[in-house]
């Protein structure tokens, strides 16, 4: 009894720290509101404001209607260019995508002779370049096949293919990307949190004096995973209800206590990260490059960034014991797919198995740590 | 010069110098002579290491003025002129040196900024080291000397240029007492030698004061007293309590003389048996016994690092002993022990609270973590005692630091331990305040019998302990009552005592001054250059033997690159689908094979019910449901329209709109094959033909890699540039910088120079990872390449310098830079989002940022095959980024501290 009193007083010490440690909480409110909105506002994650020129040739009604069906915010106006100077104009950046007209297109259309369009995409630029590609493609063959069927020189399909969008049927990628940036958010600043508070504490000589009270290294460790634990959490809260919903519109389609319990499991296992790098390195700067070199792949690696079916079989069968591949899974299914606990319940046992593991290896290499 | 007087003669004049609110020195005006020995005194905190700073023109003057060597200080020419006339030894055991470096390598450093040839810097170490006794020690790293051999190199590389003037602040804090006297014998030794050398020396110990030609006595900023020793002491019997009287003025000084001593009876509480701890080969406490009785106050004495702390803290448990036995109440120390520590309060070397609570809210934390009762009382009790009412809300950060001390001691007492442990509780404190200090520290041990255990290097202290015990590397040398330590070596004093005992442990050798007069005098030579490559030769080595920092600076790329590659990988395969077939007709069950035919997908379990779909959708185990409905084969045999539905998980965007591209090309393949088999040859109306440049088979690995430089050489290396210029601030061996005749210019460039060439070596082990590891050829030429990556690193590299002059520490600076550089590469370099697809503002940025260009060349080389004509503009822009990032780094670095 008299050690969980030690222990609740010790963390209730380190929000009052935090509370006077303004960088700390410049940094906490930075990554809880602005942070979140810019990545969520800022690059798009499909196609935008793509360059795109036309060498035509043809200079016919068709030619000239294909030109004039491109729009923003996908692309800007199309620019005309001589023909032929395609690939040094793309060799030089300026545009993205180039669409060849060959000459006498529209009449070799109605002589039923199957002519050819190029289209040159610089695949140098991925995402772009792939969904881009998708677009024009679509935009030309659905401006060409309202050109046939006018004409009657094609019969309509037999088979309509309706598509339909789940989760998400607007393509709106705000939402996504608000979230993924939140839950980003969530990874660094807790591991910094937690890894910061106990350096200081060593550096400062302040762990020694606690040691030297009725506390175990355990409890110590303990203090600083709850407190810490507990501020990230209801920043997340707070940022969901304010940030989230508030400035992005984004809301959670599931149960948002879901949510914040799959957060809860995840932050045990952040927190434990801090602690552990905290105990590996021997200062502030050798923490700190630490977190980049160990906070960056897990982000990059948990889903979040691009899709996990992406990576190599070897990768995604390793990337299984990162913590935060689980809490994106889990969290995306409960933020945009209204999930409940019966779909991501071993995404939460997996991360409350990680986390248990990771926290009792932290602890004993802080024993260890302190002693030497 | 032919005036009368040496011209070492230094006027400060009218001189205020301000931390924000704090006043440092308050219109300080002062004359100082010559050719002498001039001593600073005062306790910390009255001003004496700033207006030391400022002497040397380390520290930028505010206002007032300072003639130095003839001419003013706050001019820039003058201060280049007369820097290698003056040494500064900055505060702090080895401050301004390097602990990565060896003693030698320490003093080739110094000996190369003063420009000295390989001759003449052999020869002046090998005289320096062997005066001070360090010749055996040359190859030992600096971290790894005591306190005393720290402080005679710091001496060494100060008069490796032969200076007219000496300033060291506070060099015998914390050394031994026979190391302080060995440093004063080298002083007289080197002044004897050459009679025009002005020393300048502030210290806290005012029994040193008695050996300068003149002393400077400060106090908040002002001056007290200058003088020859022998008038400030007066009537008083020593310099310290005549300093105290003039300080004071006011307010009586409190009752010092102790009565006549205690008899205590034997009655053991602390006893350590053959004690000893190992760390690794270092024996740091070695087989030390003593044994201290209930009420007795225990002083344990000696020098930083002779293994003081170390048993302490194996008898408060915090750290297991090697070997040997410590006891307390009888009872085995054990740190798991929680009963024990209830019974101990212990007080850490330097002030171990938390300065970002309040003197109430320490109490409170500790009084709660012990579980005292009645709290509120008993915090009151040690306010009113300890006289701390006063500041009960007062955050201890803010606090002077005697009243620090006596915050420490009320917590280590507020659960009314039986023992205290206390190292060196009162270093750095003002006599005054340890004098009252102690009074508490005698009346805890008097009426509550409280058993005191306290380390300390100040003589006065340890005569009022009822006994002591002199340690000294490791070992106890001698033990017992003040009294009976002075008798056993006819001593008149403790300190002639432990210098008598430390001389026959270790039997000291004579000093003598350098003998350097014959030498081929060379200064000047090589100038900048050399500077700028001493710099540049100790950043290499001190990288080299820092483990994390090199591992950073190889491994860091690698390890992020294979994880961006793979990681970021747009290619999908292989996605789970489901089927809803309402239809189960031949033509439904072709449809079906047909996308799982191709490679993007693969089939699952086929469905039951459209609810069924959504379920799986939700838990992310398929990406595609696929619904035909029930007339779907009846109505394409009789050629009526008929449909299908597919809904893509899309709460993924991208994915979601990569599979919907998936199941679009699907499906007119679907319909070609049913338009064939059917002999009517569905007419493609026109051809669409998608040519992907760079790239044919559109792999994300081709475009992946060669685009991961980009962002990976400018944070890197930029990290680590922006580090070691902070870690020089944040260690203070930057004031070497302000102090000799370096250049900003150089300092910068020299301390670039090894990042460039690690960044360098970076590309190029990145290079060989896009051709080997991914699989992605090299079709362009590579000598514009490399020429363009190494004009890039040079412009990220000195982007770190920017930004490392504006951050005072390490920590700040990664994490500014980091941001600085990640951010605007991603924004606006075209990696997400091609150059040619910004708008507006971010296009301008993109153009004005060092990331776009080397994108385009390292990407343009690979992929596009580019050469020297098309890559040259890349090449162009690039080479404008380095210089002008350099200069505007060397035009925001201060020369001298605030």
């Amino acid at each position: 009894m008299r050690r969980i009193s030690g222990i609740f007083w010790l963390g209730l010490k380190e929000m009052v720290s935090l509370r006077r440690d303004w960088v700390m909480m410049a940094l906490l409110v930075w990554s809880f509101t602005l942070a979140p909105v810019m990545e969520a506002t800022g690059v798009a994650n499909s196609v935008n404001n793509a360059s795109i020129a036309f060498a035509d040739e043809d200079n016919s009604p068709l030619s000239r209607a294909m030109a004039a069906s491109f729009f923003p915010p996908e692309f800007q106006p199309v620019v005309q260019i001589e023909p032929g100077s395609g690939p040094a104009h793309m060799d030089a950046g300026r545009f993205l995508f180039v669409v060849a007209i060959p000459p006498g297109f529209e009449r070799d259309i109605r002589a039923g002779r199957t002519p050819e369009i190029q289209v040159l995409i610089d695949a140098t630029a991925m995402e772009q370049a792939g969904i881009g590609a998708r677009y024009i493609t679509s935009i030309l063959a659905a401006e060409i096949q309202r050109f046939a069927l006018g004409r009657e020189l094609v019969e309509p399909s037999p088979i309509t293919l309706t598509m339909r969008s789940g989760f998400n049927p607007n393509r709106d990628t705000v939402r996504f990307a608000g979230i993924v940036a939140l839950i980003g958010q969530i990874m660094w600043l807790t591991t910094i949190l937690t890894g910061a508070a106990m350096i200081r504490e060593r550096e400062h000589g302040t762990i020694e004096h606690l040691l030297a009270m009725p506390l175990t290294p355990f409890d110590i460790a303990i203090a600083k995973i709850w407190a810490n634990a507990a501020v990230v959490l209801a920043a997340t809260a707070l940022s969901l209800v304010f940030v989230m919903r508030g400035t992005l519109g984004i809301t959670i389609a599931g149960s948002t206590s879901l949510f914040l319990l799959g957060t809860a499991l995840f932050l045990f296992t952040a927190t434990a990260m801090g602690v552990f790098l905290a105990t590996v390195a021997r200062s502030m700067a050798q923490f700190a490059l630490l977190v980049m070199l160990t906070i960056l792949p897990m982000l990059m690696l948990s889903g979040g960034e691009t899709p996990v079916e992406g990576q190599p079989e070897w990768l995604q069968a390793g990337t299984l014991i990162l913590p935060s591949r689980h809490y994106m899974s889990a969290s995306q299914a409960i933020a945009f797919k209204g999930a409940n606990i019966n779909v991501v319940w071993s995404e939460f046992l997996w991360m409350a198995a990680l986390g248990i593991v990771l926290l009792t290896a932290s602890l004993l290499m802080f024993r260890r740590s302190v002693n030497n | 010069m032919s005036r009368e007087e040496p011209p070492g003669a230094i006027r400060v004049s009218g001189v205020t110098h301000q931390y924000r609110k704090h006043i440092a020195l308050d219109a300080l005006s002062l004359d100082l002579p010559a050719g002498r020995l001039i001593g600073l005194i005062g306790p910390d905190g009255v001003g004496k290491s700033t207006l030391l700073g400022l002497i040397t023109g380390a520290k930028a003057l505010q206002s007032g003025s300072i003639e130095v060597l003839g001419g003013s200080i706050d001019d820039a020419a003058h201060r280049r002129r007369v820097c290698s006339d003056i040494a500064f030894m900055p505060q702090g055991l080895g401050r301004n040196l390097y602990a990565e470096l060896s003693v030698r390598e320490n003093l080739e450093f110094f000996a190369r900024l003063f420009g000295q040839g390989q001759q003449e810097r052999e020869i002046r170490i090998a005289a320096l080291l062997s005066a001070t006794g360090l010749s055996p020690f040359a190859d030992r790293l600096m971290g790894k000397l005591s306190g005393g051999m720290k402080q005679k190199l710091g001496l060494c590389c100060a008069l490796i240029h032969d200076p007219k003037l000496l300033v060291l602040d506070e060099p015998t804090t914390g050394v031994d007492p026979l190391s302080r006297r060995q440093f004063w014998s080298l002083i007289d030794a080197i002044r004897r030698d050459n009679r025009s050398l002005s020393v300048i020396v502030s210290t806290a110990y005012m029994d040193e004061a008695e050996r300068f030609d003149s002393i400077v006595a400060m106090d908040a900023g002002r001056i007290l007293f200058q003088g020859a020793p022998a008038e400030l002491r007066g009537t008083e019997r020593d310099l310290e309590t005549a300093y105290r009287q003039l300080r004071a003025g006011t307010g009586p000084t409190i009752q010092t003389a102790r009565q006549a001593r205690r008899r205590i009876a034997p009655d053991p509480v602390i006893i350590a048996r053959r004690l000893t701890r190992r760390f690794g080969d270092f024996i740091a406490v070695d087989s030390v016994d003593f044994s201290i009785n209930r009420g007795e106050i225990f002083g344990f004495l000696g020098s930083n690092g002779c293994g003081k702390s170390t048993t302490m803290k194996m008898l408060t448990g915090l750290l297991p002993a090697s070997a040997g036995d410590a006891l307390l109440f009888g009872q085995p120390v054990d740190g798991r022990d929680r009963d024990m520590h209830r019974e101990i309060g212990y007080m850490s070397q330097a002030f171990s609270l938390y300065g970002e609570l309040t003197v109430y809210q320490n109490l409170l934390l500790h009084a709660r973590i012990f579980d005292i009762p009645e709290q509120a009382a008993r915090i009151d009790e040690l306010t009113q005692r300890f006289g701390l009412a006063a500041h009960r809300d007062t955050l201890a950060a803010t606090l002077p630091l005697g009243l620090k001390q006596r915050l420490s001691l009320a917590v280590a007492v507020i659960h009314r331990p039986r023992v205290l442990i206390l190292d060196e509780p009162t270093s750095g404190v003002d006599p005054a305040a340890r004098d009252t200090f102690w009074v508490l520290l005698e009346e805890l041990s008097l009426d509550e019998s409280v058993t005191i255990f306290v380390s300390t290097h100040f003589m006065g202290e340890a005569e009022r302990c009822d006994r002591v015990s002199f340690m000294h590397a490791g070992r106890v040398l001698a033990e017992g009552t003040p009294e009976a330590l002075m008798a056993a070596e006819a001593a008149n004093t403790l300190e002639d005592a432990f210098v008598a005992i430390l001389e026959r442990a270790e039997p000291p050798e004579p000093a003598t001054a350098p003998q350097v007069e014959d030498l081929p005098t060379k200064a000047g030579f090589g100038g900048g250059a050399t500077r700028a490559l001493a710099y540049g030769r100790r950043e290499t080595v001190e990288i080299l033997r820092d483990p994390v920092r090199l591992a950073f600076a190889f491994l860091g790329s690698a390890i992020l690159m294979l994880v961006f590659c793979f990681g970021i990988t747009l290619d999908i395969e292989d996605l789970d689908f489901a089927v809803l077939d309402l239809s189960q007709s031949p033509e439904s069950r072709s449809y079906t094979a047909e996308i799982a035919g191709s490679r993007y997908f693969s089939p699952t379990t086929p469905l039951r019910s459209a609810a069924d779909g959504q379920t799986q959708l939700a838990a992310g185990e398929i990406s595609l449901v696929v619904e035909l409905p029930p007339d779907f084969g009846r109505k394409l045999r009789a050629g009526e329209p008929t449909e299908v539905l597919a809904t893509v998980d899309g709460a993924i965007p991208f994915k979601g709109e990569t599979v919907e591209g998936y199941v679009y090309g699907l499906h007119q393949t679907f319909l070609d094959t049913l338009a064939r088999e059917a002999g009517k040859a569905q007419r493609e109306v026109a051809r669409i033909e998608p040519r992907y440049r760079y790239n044919q088979s559109f792999e994300s690995i081709a475009a992946m890699a060669p685009a991961m430089p980009a962002i990976l050489l400018i944070m890197l290396p930029a990290v680590l540039t922006a580090v070691s210029v902070a870690r020089e601030k944040e260690l203070g061996s930057v004031t070497n910088f302000y102090v000799t005749p370096t250049t900003r210019l150089e300092f910068l460039v020299g301390k670039q120079l090894p990042y460039i060439a690690i960044a360098f070596a970076n590309f190029l082990l990145l290079a060989a990872m896009t051709v080997v590891v991914f699989d992605v050829p090299l079709k362009g030429n590579p000598a514009p390449l490399a020429i363009g990556a190494l004009l890039y690193v040079w412009a990220t590299t000195s982007y770190g310098l920017v930004i490392a002059t504006m951050t005072s520490n390490q920590v700040a600076a990664t994490f500014a830079t980091a941001i600085a550089s990640v951010v605007p590469t991603i924004q606006f370099s075209g990696l997400l989002q091609p150059v040619s697809t910004l708008e507006g503002g971010a296009q301008i940025i993109g153009s004005l940022w060092p990331s776009s260009y080397f994108l385009h060349l390292n990407v343009g080389a690979f992929t596009k095959g580019l050469s020297w004509e098309a890559l040259g503009p890349d090449l162009l822009a690039l080479a404008c980024f380095g210089p002008v990032l350099t200069a505007v780094a060397a035009l925001s670095l201060r020369a001298q501290e605030k």
